[in-house]
């Protein structure tokens, strides 16, 4: 039980990470990358580090993705071809 | 950013505050027996506070909570910190020594012989410092994201 879920987080790293590179829309990218950092905070979990999963958790999806957000407001929506 | 974010977000970080204040809380107590510690439960706590700067108006939080609330609370975090440190040696021991352990009173029980669910009033001067410490991170991170915030307001102004 405890493999597949395993499996199923990996995976699931694997494709919020080529997301976040793939996102058109900046917020969404931050999103996703808030997304992946949760999966890899379950993945510390898994490897039984429970210390190192709770300042992921706390720092890579909360703090990180509102620094980005406060960044993304303060700049204008310009296509660069 | 003159604007806020929609009335959604705004009224589910304002109930999420709560229960992410509160859980931070739990994870700085009871640092010593769970995992997590003074760092990791002072992020949650700042967690709580960014989930508010980034949803409402900055003018909103500063109505609410001061900048100097911030600074204050990373001063005396230090301070306390230190000043447990210090303690010790006007009592005769070393810096940094555990002069609470075991003394009975302040987390001062002494933890039984076997398997048992964990005391919270044990530990000595550790669960002080890991207060210590939670509440100089909440203030550090915090303090961040609230200049990052009044440097934009600041910038788009001057535009």
């Amino acid at each position: 039980m405890i493999e597949l879920i395993h499996i199923l987080v990996l995976f699931g790293l694997i494709i919020t990470a080529a997301l976040i590179v793939w996102q058109k829309d900046l917020i969404a990218a931050a999103v996703t990358f808030a997304a992946f950092s949760f999966l890899l905070s379950i993945e510390f979990y898994i490897l039984q580090a429970p210390d190192v999963a709770i300042a992921e958790a706390a720092v890579g999806a909360g703090v990180s993705t509102a620094i980005f957000i406060i960044a993304i407001r303060a700049t204008h929506n310009q296509e660069v071809t | 950013m003159s604007d806020c974010m929609s009335k959604i977000i705004r009224t589910t970080a304002d109930i999420m505050f709560m229960f992410i204040v509160v859980f931070g809380f739990y994870i700085v107590l009871h640092g010593h027996l769970t995992p997590g510690g003074g760092f990791q439960g002072g992020a949650v706590i700042a967690t709580g506070f960014i989930l508010l700067i980034v949803a409402h108006k900055l003018d909103d939080f500063l109505g609410w909570f001061k900048k100097k609330a911030f600074q204050n609370f990373e001063m005396s975090g230090l301070i306390l910190f230190i000043g447990t440190a210090l303690a010790a040696i006007p009592l005769g021991y070393l810096f940094f020594m555990n002069f609470l352990s075991g003394a009975g009173g302040l987390f001062g029980q002494v933890v039984p012989y076997g398997v048992n669910p964990g005391f919270l009033n044990t530990a000595g001067t550790i669960p002080i410092m890991n207060i210590a410490v939670g509440i100089e991170v909440l203030g550090g991170l915090s303090i961040i994201i609230l200049y990052m915030t009044s440097g934009i307001s600041n910038h788009e102004e001057g535009e």
